[in-house]
């Protein structure tokens, strides 16, 4: 299938010869990219744990369990744990509705699922507070009833859900569409119900594509800054999560544990992305066997 | 009665798909239904299946009323024509997908299950791949293992969606003489969609030739292919030379060809043509009436009937196919002028 593209006759150190630029020019490029790479990432990751770690072992478990820090990784990872979950199903609902029907609205469905990626943080922050503040479109409403969103931990879920949710589905719907529609169709007619389908067929042709989505979803939901900024309030302990006590730390001259509280979200970052290669090479293994080589004829 | 349809029409958006299709299979017949693209086969097929609802008419299977009933709740076997097997299932997982997802009361036990791949896998000769995976078989045996999975649920029809379409030519012959042997062995209600006619006059009991949603001819396959109903049946099952003219007065008048025509008595002339396969064309080298003049442009002598192609005056194409036999005693040399007499010429007025 993946012939190469060569000329007959022709070996593949000579191919090599003619296909690829003079040595200069490639040790200039590949330099530039390392120089690229040096600076603006791996100079960052190695200043935030050498500054985090400037004051000593002590210092920087002091600073990482911190009660007020502790309580800022406890709700971060509670805003991930309940935006994860609901955009993963969310994403599934939005993947199988654009990927297996065709119907009026698709791509205004398909272009508002990327709504989150378009729009500011921080606006889609504000957009909250309009509607559950105090001034805001519920507010009153919400007041009287004792429900509090804004400068609560609601309101933090709420932003992280939405600034998270088109990871899953922005990954899951070319795997869908690539899949097609006939394996389903084949379970119906072998009698198997719509959740036997979605769990014995769908789903394991989907599940690379879905993890990889979750992972992307997960390290968005952590990380994220403006939106929950706008709708936090930064009480410290309560509704901080840990990049807004970066920032608090880091306003205050904090340095150190500015940095140490960084050097977590690093490490989560870090796992994250490893997670995110192993899932993508499997990915890429997954979906390159789709199709092998089945010629489609048309009816 | 093993499949009846009865007055089904199905729309796409503004396109009519299916008009008003009736027509049944006999318990234990092979029906194939044949058309070109856009013919409606396929909808057809997936009606039957209940992949598709019918916006008019009805589907019987075994004389019961199955139009409303669900695709799971039907029992039939459908081979898809990409065999649509599941990917990440092994062969063995695959075939015994029907079994496995039936609610527990009815569900046979795990050895049974074994038992019966097994004996499934074998019939269709890959019992010894159970535990390949899909992408890791040819054409011919993924197709193979899409028929022994459609077969595991024990259907009461079984309906296969150009079940050689995505096949090499050689290894389709095979998979169609074989499809036929099996189909004598279990005799199961069967339909098969194809776009090849040679496909559905070797392999069917009956064709049934589709066109613009429409049924145009349901039969034999000695009488769709001997004794066309329409100018579309004609055409579409295999070569023919097309003589255009019209008919008056009992006569059909078609360029230099002049035949009786008594279905047409009135004296206003109507438009039609005249049809015949280029194995009804005689050569001789002499015009004794009937036919007309053409020039030997090509011959090809590969096969068992020796394909000739002329041209008439008029510049038109006209292809013979003769035996070897009158090929050898004719002897046509390349550029020759010879008179063409069709033996047999079918008549349709246009519409």
């Amino acid at each position: 299938m993946s012939a190469p593209l060569r000329p007959a006759g022709i070996s593949p150190t000579a191919s090599r010869r003619l296909l690829t630029e003079p040595a200069p020019l490639r040790w200039t490029l590949i330099g530039l990219v390392l120089a690229f790479l040096a600076v603006f990432l791996i100079l960052p990751l190695v200043l935030v744990f050498s500054e985090a770690l400037s004051k000593g072992w002590a210092a920087y478990r002091d600073a990482v369990s911190h009660p007020d820090a502790l309580a800022a990784l406890q709700l971060t990872l509670l805003a991930a744990a309940v935006a994860v979950p609901l955009n993963l199903i969310f994403g599934i609902a939005a993947g199988w509705t654009v990927a297996k029907f065709r119907f009026p609205g698709r791509s205004l469905l398909i272009t508002l699922i990327d709504l989150p990626f378009a729009v500011s943080p921080v606006v889609s922050g504000l957009v909250f507070v309009l509607l559950f503040g105090r001034q805001g479109l519920l507010g009153p409403w919400m007041e009287a009833h004792n429900l509090h969103v804004i400068f609560a931990v609601p309101g933090i879920v709420l932003a992280t859900l939405f600034v998270s949710f088109p990871f899953v589905a922005r990954e899951i719907i070319p795997v869908m569409e690539a899949g097609g529609t006939e394996e389903e169709e084949a379970a119906r007619v072998l009698g198997a119900g719509g959740l036997q389908t979605f769990f014995r067929v769908t789903l394991p042709n989907i599940k690379w594509g879905l993890l990889y989505g979750v992972i992307l979803c997960s390290a968005r939901a952590m990380g994220e800054f403006g939106a929950v900024s706008v709708v936090s309030g930064k009480i410290r302990g309560r509704t901080n999560t840990l990049p807004l006590h970066v920032e608090i730390l880091y306003n205050e001259y904090n340095f150190q544990a500015a940095f140490a509280v960084a050097s977590l979200l690093t490490l989560l970052a870090l796992v994250t992305l490893a997670a995110k290669t192993i899932v993508e090479r499997r990915l890429y293994i997954t979906t390159t066997a789709v199709k092998p080589d089945t010629i489609a004829e048309t009816d | 009665m093993g499949i009846e349809v009865r007055g089904v029409t199905k729309r796409f958006g503004g396109f009519t798909s299916l008009a008003d299709v009736s027509f049944s299979v006999a318990a234990g017949e092979l029906v194939a239904l044949l058309g070109p693209s856009g013919s409606g086969k396929t909808t057809l097929l997936r009606i039957i299946a209940g992949l598709e609802r019918p916006d008019a008419g009805t589907v019987m299977l075994e004389e019961e009323d199955a139009t409303t009933r669900d695709a799971r709740d039907r029992h039939v076997g459908f081979v898809f024509q990409h065999y649509a097997l599941f990917r990440h299932m092994t062969v063995f997982e695959n075939v015994a997908f029907g079994m496995r997802v039936r609610p527990r009361a009815t569900r046979p036990s795990d050895d049974e299950i074994r038992r019966k791949v097994g004996d499934l896998l074998k019939l269709v000769q890959l019992d010894y791949l159970g535990d390949r995976y899909p992408r890791q078989l040819s054409g011919g045996q993924r197709q193979r293992v899409a028929l022994a999975r459609a077969l595991a649920v024990e259907p009461r029809v079984l309906l296969l969606d150009e079940p050689f379409g995505a096949l090499d030519a050689k290894v389709r012959q095979e998979l169609r003489r074989w499809l036929r042997r099996l189909h004598e062995e279990i005799h199961l209600t069967s339909v098969f969609v194809t776009h090849d006619q040679e496909e559905a006059l070797e392999l069917a009991d009956r064709v049934v030739v589709m066109n613009e949603g429409r049924i145009e001819q349901d039969g034999s396959p000695e009488e769709v292919f001997e004794h066309p109903k329409t100018s579309f049946v004609m055409n579409f099952l295999g070569n023919v030379n097309i003589f255009h003219g019209r008919v008056e007065g009992g006569k059909a008048l078609l360029g230099p060809l002049a035949l009786d025509y008594p279905e047409h008595t009135q004296a206003t002339p109507q438009p039609a043509a005249g049809y015949a396969r280029p194995h009804e064309l005689d050569l001789t080298r002499s015009d004794d009436g009937g036919g007309l003049w053409a020039r030997l442009d090509a011959i090809n002598a590969t096969a068992a009937a020796i394909k000739l192609e002329l041209t008439d005056e008029d510049g038109k194409l006209i292809r013979v196919e003769m035996g070897r036999d009158s090929y050898a005693a004719l002897a046509p040399q390349r550029g020759e002028r010879l008179y063409v007499k069709p033996r047999r010429l079918r008549v349709f007025l246009k519409s």
